[in-house]
């Protein structure tokens, strides 16, 4: 992991760690907060508690996104406090619905300018961000939603399984994750598992290996985010994180206890699990 | 049992409104309650989508987050994200989307961005999500939201998704397919649209409410329907139905998972 991140995470780069609550590359994310990656432009649907925590740590300069929550819990608050305090420093936004980012990336995979759907009918939006525009459908004339495609330097996903030949695989709810992958220039997946051969499994999305940049085996890499068939979500952590990040100071002491003073995921699984109330 | 408190009353009243076979576009809390206490009482062939992909989920426990596992587990398929919004929702295959805000005004429209102004707020909220394209095209929408002066507002710091835009049938000559927010549930009773102006009019109250509780309680001068309806008391068997699915979630989300090794 530590390789993989120092050769194709460079500072200034754009960043999308996708997965929709499912598969969320936890570990890797972790791992640029401790390389001390800065500037980055973080791409994700749902920054998730992951993005939280490297906004809070000052990796971050740009933040495209559709909505930033903490699911069923409440705000992010590292997120908030960079927004509305600047804190630890100014955080420029691209803003989105959850739709214009799908089409985005959509848009992205196939290498298309742009995605184009019926969205942001009457909303704000288009007018805080400019990158939101309006075309005109050259068939009907109807006036759609035009947003430009979502081109990643890196993707990195978090699956469930890869063969040695470095095709990956995942299942269960899978998000936008093909379409960031495919819409990437770089593609680094963590996995759960190496094996000889993939299950064929039915409805599974592949991500073939010569889309695929390079493979690192990371059990856990998910946590607290989960990964079917491996293990759940720790909804109880998320739950907990409302505390921990609410105050800098907290916030700062769990990140130095349970990220930069651990060496790689293996600890950091190691002593939560050591220290879980 | 004890008396419902104002949570359930609101999620009762949400969950008497689908109808047996509606397709559901859920989202987490409130409408998550309610649409599954349907699907547990009186509609049990309801199909439930929840935009991380999952089709026709029946969750055993209510989820804490609109991906957990227990969804995709109990759903008829799951499919890419994408596709949810482009094929289904875009497409015009959702009967009811569920909404909630951090403020409401008087047509409907809703505010999940930003309280104050968006480059300096003075509270930044969550945002968008799936809202602003559910708002434009599920068939019709319900709002779940208690009513303070401070969430009902005569105006919103930020227009997120839209309901009925400035009323006088301005919605019917935009692009949002759907119908709006044609039910608006608060703690307090129901508000449906005026058929003519699109304003949001009061027209039912639960059973222990005054309408100058609702005025008092939001931010722009009410205007109350000739016959109000009363919002007939939950029933033994949807408090037993709720207060069931809320223990067992609770339960649930507060288990220790183990964390991988």
């Amino acid at each position: 992991m530590r390789g993989a991140i120092e050769r194709f995470i460079a500072d200034g780069a754009s960043v999308a760690l996708e997965g929709f609550t499912h598969l969320i590359p936890f570990a890797a994310g972790h791992e640029m907060i401790r390389q001390g990656r800065r500037d980055l432009h973080l791409i994700r649907m749902t920054p998730d508690l992951i993005y939280d925590q490297m906004i809070g740590m000052g990796c971050v300069r740009k933040l495209t996104f559709s909505w930033g929550g903490n699911p069923g819990v409440g705000s992010l608050h590292r997120l908030r406090d960079a927004v509305e305090h600047h804190w630890p420093h100014p955080i420029e936004l691209d803003e989105h619905s959850h739709a214009g980012m799908a089409a985005a990336y959509c848009a992205g995979a196939a290498r298309l300018p742009f995605g184009v759907l019926r969205g942001y009918i009457g909303t704000d939006l288009p007018a805080q961000n400019p990158r939101i525009r309006e075309v005109e459908c050259p068939f009907t004339g109807e006036r759609l939603a035009a947003v430009p495609a979502l081109n990643p330097d890196v993707t990195v996903l978090h699956a469930q399984r890869a063969d040695r030949a470095g095709n990956v695989a995942l299942n269960g709810i899978v998000g936008a994750q093909r379409e960031a992958a495919l819409a990437a220039t770089t593609l680094l997946v963590t996995v759960e598992e190496i094996v000889e051969t993939l299950p064929a499994a039915m409805n599974a999305i592949v991500l073939p290996h010569w889309v695929v940049t390079t493979v690192v085996h990371c059990p856990g890499g998910a946590y607290p985010s989960y990964a079917h068939g491996y293990y759940e979500r720790d909804n109880a952590f998320y739950q907990r994180w409302d505390g921990i990040a609410r105050e800098r100071g907290a916030f700062q002491s769990w990140m130095q206890r349970h990220v930069l003073d651990c060496a790689d995921h293996r600890q950091f699984l190691h002593q939560l699990e050591a220290v879980k109330p | 049992m004890s008396a419902a408190s104002r949570d359930e009353m609101m999620t009762v009243a949400a969950a008497r409104l689908l109808h047996d076979g509606d397709v559901c576009f859920v989202g987490i809390g409130l409408p998550s309650a309610a649409c599954n206490l349907a699907r547990l009482t009186h509609a049990p062939d309801i199909v439930l989508i929840y935009e991380s992909g999952t089709i026709g989920s029946r969750p055993e426990v209510l989820p804490l987050s609109i991906g957990d596992g227990e969804l995709a587990q109990t759903a008829a398929c799951v499919v890419p994200l994408p596709q949810i919004f482009s094929d289904y929702l875009q497409a015009g295959r959702v009967d009811v989307g569920f909404l909630s805000a951090a403020q409401i005004d008087r047509f409907g429209n809703l505010n999940t961005t930003v309280i104050g102004h968006y480059e300096r707020p003075h509270t930044r909220l969550p945002g968008a999500g799936g809202a602003p394209e559910i708002a434009a095209h599920a068939k019709q929408t319900f709002v779940m939201l208690k009513a303070t002066p401070r969430s009902f507002v005569p105006a919103l710091d930020f227009c997120t998704s839209a309901g009925f835009l400035d009323g006088h049938g301005a919605r019917a000559r935009s692009a949002g397919r759907g119908r709006g927010p044609c039910t608006v549930i608060c703690d307090f009773g129901v508000l449906t649209p005026d058929p003519h102006s699109d304003e949001l009019t009061l027209t039912a109250l639960f059973a222990d409410v005054v309408p100058e509780h609702v005025r008092a309680a939001i931010g722009w001068p009410l205007v109350v329907a000739d016959h109000l309806d009363t919002i007939a008391a939950a029933s033994a068997p949807e408090l037993d139905a709720l207060r069931a699915l809320n223990a067992r979630t609770q339960k649930a989300h507060a288990q220790p998972v183990r964390v991988p090794q």
